[in-house]
């Protein structure tokens, strides 16, 4: 049987990998990311737990196991709560082209997520 | 506030280098009459060096990195740089003549999200562009390249260099960069070379034409506005840092060296002998210039234009003293406004005429960009 997923956005689920973008720049400062497009030039700021999410998406590691051991990890949120916040957040995040989304692992390398030092 | 502004105020309240300005090469395929480089490529940093000081600009907050030259394009390593460059996050902008943008070239340059180009273009006449940059058909291949990076989506911007030799050409190449889909930005300014040479500075346009540039609302956008008369000043203007250069901006040149700014050539320190963010936090040279406030400026502080005023630092310190003024700047506010400036004042000013920018001094002046690139 022969699929269409590579023409069907990937639906968002626990089991979903998330990728950080090439398109985008991306420097923490303050604790927050700042993410600028290359194609657009448009800047954006992801707060604290977007942030976690961001450097989390390397694209082996899925929704639930982000949530469950970054974001609850981090944060004192009970798992539910914190994978429906999570979900929205990606989903807007994916939206924007900051995140990709796949239903498979991704293994290829990824541009590291420079966080500077103090 | 916007991110922008958001993001400059978090990183000067924190010390971070936003942005950094890193010339690969002073070696160039042109020869632009107006160049202040010397075009020497002794002492060149490596591929690996190049590497290391971008791993160290990250390391620092980096966030903004602006590659150029000399032409950048001429290092055969110059896409291992770019995209090292990329796989560190930082959000390039790369200056070129777009000479060497082939097929290839322009398609690389999407597939590493170069966020910008800038390319300098002269005239939208081959005779007086070629002129400047002493290359027959330059014109030609900058233009061919230009519409090849635009065909790859590439965001380019026409870096308009306004000289004796092509102020008459302002509007063609504005409308040349209209054509091919560019942003378009003016810069009046002719700077000496870096080893003190100021013959240069005959090519600077006269105090009349450059009115008359500033007075053209499809240069400079709103006459109104851009020529209006300074506000009074203020605390936060007194209380205010003159420039970006070495409070969240630096320049890293070909041999490693670090400088507050491309148009400051005071030196902090050496990315091979140092790590950056040692010699940018810890070096006297830049504790020297971030400790600079307007009221601090020995004569800009009573002058009515402090808050307004296209002041360069590098200049300044180029005139001798870093808090002093910078005599070409003090000129540009004056033929804005009609007001005089303190600085020209206290030396004696009576008219236009009497008042020039001296030609022994011994550095760059302030890049203004009437229109913004973003």
């Amino acid at each position: 049987m022969t699929t269409t997923a590579t023409t069907q956005p990937t639906p968002l689920n626990a089991a979903t990998y998330l990728t950080r973008s090439n398109a985008v720049a991306a420097r923490e400062l303050a604790g927050e990311m700042m993410i600028m497009s290359a194609t657009d030039s448009t800047l954006f700021s992801l707060n604290e737990t977007a942030t976690l999410i961001w450097n989390a998406a390397d694209g082996k590691t899925s929704l639930r196991d982000i949530v469950e051991n970054k974001i609850c990890a981090e944060f004192d949120i009970e798992p539910e709560t914190a994978y429906r916040d999570a979900e929205s957040l990606v989903t807007n995040l994916a939206e924007l082209g900051i995140l990709q989304l796949s239903a498979e692992p991704r293994p290829q390398s990824q541009p590291r997520a420079t966080q500077a030092q103090s | 506030m916007s991110l922008i502004t958001d993001l400059n105020r978090k990183a000067l309240d924190r010390g971070v280098p936003l942005t950094v300005h890193l010339d690969v090469t002073y070696r160039c395929n042109e020869r632009c009459e107006h160049c202040y480089l010397d075009h020497d490529g002794d002492g060149e940093m490596s591929t690996a060096e190049i590497k290391s000081a971008l791993d160290q600009l990250a390391a620092a907050g980096v966030f903004f990195l602006t590659i150029s030259g000399g032409e950048p394009l001429i290092r055969p390593d110059i896409f291992e740089i770019i995209e090292y460059a990329r796989s560190l996050r930082f959000n390039v902008k790369l200056k070129t003549n777009a000479i060497l943008i082939r097929e290839k070239q322009a398609r690389r340059l999407r597939e590493l999200n170069v966020e910008q180009v800038q390319i300098s273009v002269y005239s939208h006449r081959a005779q007086v562009h070629d002129g400047i940059s002493k290359v027959p058909g330059s014109l030609d291949r900058t233009i061919r390249g230009i519409r090849l990076l635009k065909a790859h989506g590439l965001k380019v911007t026409i870096a308009n260099v306004l000289m004796k030799g092509n102020l008459d050409d302002a509007e063609g190449v504005r409308l040349l960069a209209q054509e091919v889909g560019a942003h378009y930005t003016l810069d009046p300014t002719i700077t000496p070379m870096m080893n003190g040479d100021t013959s240069l500075l005959r090519l600077r346009i006269t105090s009349e034409k450059l009115r008359n540039v500033f007075t053209d609302s499809t240069l400079v956008g709103n006459v109104e506005e851009f020529c209006a008369p300074p506000t009074a000043i203020d605390e936060d203007t007194l209380e205010g840092y003159p420039c970006s250069a070495g409070h969240t901006a630096a320049y890293v040149s070909p041999r490693g060296e670090v400088f507050p700014c491309v148009q400051f050539p005071l030196s902090c320190g050496n990315v091979r002998e140092q790590n950056f963010l040692d010699i940018w936090k810890n070096s006297p040279q830049f504790t020297e210039v971030r400790g600079i406030r307007g009221k601090h400026l020995s004569t800009c502080k009573s002058c009515s234009h402090l808050g307004s005023c296209t002041r360069c630092p590098g200049l300044a310190w180029m005139e001798g003293n870093m808090r002093g003024p910078s005599t070409a700047d003090c000129e540009k506010s004056y033929i804005r406004t009609g007001i005089p400036t303190a600085n020209m004042l206290s030396r004696g000013f009576t008219d236009a005429s009497a008042f020039a920018a001296p030609e022994s001094v011994v550095s760059a002046a302030a890049l203004i960009q009437i229109q913004p690139v973003r």
